[in-house]
């Protein structure tokens, strides 16, 4: 597998974050950088990051299961999560979410068909004094109305 | 980069640089005198400098309230191994907002802290874990830390001074648990976060099996402030055993949530009506969480008349936890609360103990089918009675965290699950098996 210059010049200076020996410890960056390049964690980055580490690629396998940010399918351009936790829930997140579900016409880990949005609905995001929060990729939103949702979609919509 | 008003009530310690021109680089750190602590501790033996942590009455801010102080005099001095510091920046705790403003707007505070520990106990290299969430504020860390080493406040010989110590950042991938300290250090070692048998603790056997201090961000971030006015005066600013200020994260229903900086000790009344801005709508407060979602829940009344603190909470059958202050006014369905808060921890439990995988993913199918409306009384008792069984039963606190949340929402607005019952029943009536589980 072939990566981005900017995305190995990554790989190697988090490999050197280590002590020798413990390059595994490198795991976890490496899929969630990955990732962002590649768009999912596909059985060749297991295999890929596996060989780099020098580990068995079940472990990677079991690493991937376990945390909720590491997906196997590609999620849309714009991946929308809405947070429902309790101090969203308070300022209606749970409406918020809904409102977004119909407006891009999916459910929580959905994709619409242009490939283009992504929804989920996640749990506290460290937002909740400016609740309703949302993040689009890694990017956030506070105090967040389905009148400022419909905006931040549309806007994305919008060729740039 | 501030997202709310900050109040004139605020004791501004940690937050003093916040709202100063790019305050987040070292030229403005520098200039408002930012690494003067470090320095200081540069001249100062180990116990020296663990002695004033000690004298600030510092606890924890992650969620324990563990002396810090004390938490550090438990390295071991000499140690063939290497000892390392470690950051816990995951914050993943519902109603937890702080940490976040903390890096956001001073990361070099977060970085001298780091130094000042890494003094401390003879640290040569440190790991900041930042929830994967957060990547815009490794980003942010990362070019504070960059500036550092251009600075020489990192590197193999800090400013001339033969110090050694090098800083790196990590990135976590989603996980609640990764927030507990043995979850978060397997993690840190590349694995999946599930939490490892203690003792041994960290302090003895943590990163790689080495002495390890493990501190959450805001714990690191009042180090700076505490050598800079000495132990003593710092812990003035609280009441007696608990030093210091808190960041609190005002959430829910009132007018002006935010993050505020306020001294430990402070009145809830207070906190709500003036530095809150008061409920919203001028409605009454039903239910009060002092600390993250993980924290017995309070009504309204138990919570008007105690200060924010260790002691008083912890009198109240609750805890301070982590700072994220739920406030839940008469309009609130304590069910549906009750429900989301166990939908979380489902979701999060690392699945590794039984009584804590089985018994959330239980207590969410109840919760669900009492919501929905088709419970029995028979579920009210049986989320009591399985929350019960839960507590002190786990492998890690993450169990003990969802039953008590439940527990007392159960204990104490019981009436609303019944007036759920009561609706079913009218609606049921003729029904003749309503026992349909949902969810
Ligand atoms: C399930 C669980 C989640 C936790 N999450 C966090 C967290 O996000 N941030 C944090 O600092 N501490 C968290 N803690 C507490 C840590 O285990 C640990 O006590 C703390 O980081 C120690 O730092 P302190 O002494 O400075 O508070 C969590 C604990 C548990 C049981
Ligand atoms: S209590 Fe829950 S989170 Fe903690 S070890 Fe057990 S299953 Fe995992
Ligand atoms: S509860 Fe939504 S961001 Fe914390």
């Amino acid at each position: 597998m072939t990566f981005s210059p900017e995305l190995e010049a990554k790989f190697t200076k988090l490999l050197t974050n280590f002590p020798p020996g413990k390059q595994k410890s490198a795991l976890i960056p490496m899929l969630m950088f990955a990732q962002d390049e590649v768009g999912s964690v596909t059985p060749e980055l297991i295999n890929e990051i596996a060989r780099r580490l020098s580990i068995p690629p079940v472990q990677v396998d079991e690493v991937v299961t376990y945390y909720s940010m590491l997906h196997r399918k590609p999620m849309g351009k714009h991946h929308i999560q809405v947070c429902t936790n309790i101090s969203c829930l308070l300022w209606d997140g749970d409406r918020l979410y809904e409102h977004a579900c119909k407006k891009l016409g999916v459910g929580h880990k959905e994709v619409t068909a242009d490939g283009q949005f992504s929804l989920e609905e996640v749990e506290c995001m460290g937002a909740c004094s400016w609740a309703p929060a949302i993040q689009v990729n890694y990017d956030f939103h506070h105090n967040v109305t389905p009148e400022k949702l419909d905006q931040i979609i549309d806007n994305l919509k919008r060729p740039s | 980069m501030l997202y709310n008003e900050p109040s004139p009530l605020e004791t501004r310690i940690l937050t003093k640089r916040f709202g100063l021109p790019n305050s987040a680089s070292i030229e403005t750190y520098l200039a408002n005198g930012g690494y003067k602590s470090f320095e200081k501790t540069l001249g100062m033996t180990q116990e020296a400098i663990i002695q004033e942590v000690k004298d600030s009455n510092l606890r924890g801010r992650g969620g324990a309230g563990f002396p810090t102080g004390m938490k550090w005099g438990f390295v071991p001095r000499q140690s063939a191994k290497p000892k390392y510091i470690v950051v816990n920046a995951d914050e993943s705790e519902p109603g937890t907002c702080k940490d976040r403003v903390l890096i956001e707007n001073d990361p070099h505070m977060l970085i001298e802290g780091i130094l000042i520990a890494a003094q401390a106990v003879g640290s040569k290299a440190g790991y900041i874990y930042v929830r994967g969430e957060y990547r815009y504020l490794i980003d942010i860390l990362d070019k504070a830390i960059g500036e550092a080493y251009a600075k020489n406040y990192l590197g193999k010989n800090i400013l001339g001074r033969g110090v050694e110590f090098e800083l790196y950042t990590h990135t976590g991938a989603g996980a609640y648990e990764c927030g507990e300290e043995s979850a978060l250090l397997e993690s840190l070692e590349g694995k999946r976060g599930q939490p490892r048998i203690r003792p041994p603790f960290p302090a003895v056997a943590g990163l790689y099996q080495c002495p390890t201090v493990l501190n959450n961000v805001e714990t690191f971030c009042a180090a700076p402030s505490i050598i800079e006015m000495g132990g003593k005066a710092w812990a003035d600013l609280g009441i007696p055993k608990a030093g210091g200020t808190k960041l609190t994260c005002i959430t829910g229903h009132v007018n002006k949530p935010g993050v505020y900086e306020l001294p430990l000790g402070y009145p809830v009344e207070k906190m709500i009506n003036e530095v809150g801005g008061g409920m919203r709508g001028g409605k009454k407060m039903k239910a009060f969480i002092p600390g993250g979602s993980s924290c017995p829940v309070l009504t309204g009344d138990e919570a008007w008349p105690l200060t924010m603190d260790y002691d008083s909470m912890a009198k109240a059958g609750s805890m301070l936890g982590s700072g994220g202050v739920v406030i839940m006014d008469e309009t609130t369905d304590m069910v549906k609360a009750a429900l989301r808060i166990m939908h979380f921890y489902a979701h999060e439990s690392c699945g590794w103990c039984i009584p804590c995988r089985e018994g959330t993913a239980w207590l969410k199918k109840l919760l669900t089918r009492l919501d929905h409306g088709v419970g029995t009384a028979r579920d009210i008792d049986l989320v009591g009675d399985l929350a019960d069984n839960m507590l002190g039963r786990t492998f890690c606190p993450l169990g003990d965290a969802a039953a008590l949340p439940t527990q007392s929402i159960v204990r104490k607005f019981r009436h609303e699950f019944e007036a759920k019952i009561a609706k079913t029943q009218i609606s049921m009536a003729g029904v003749e098996n309503p026992l349909v589980v949902v969810g």
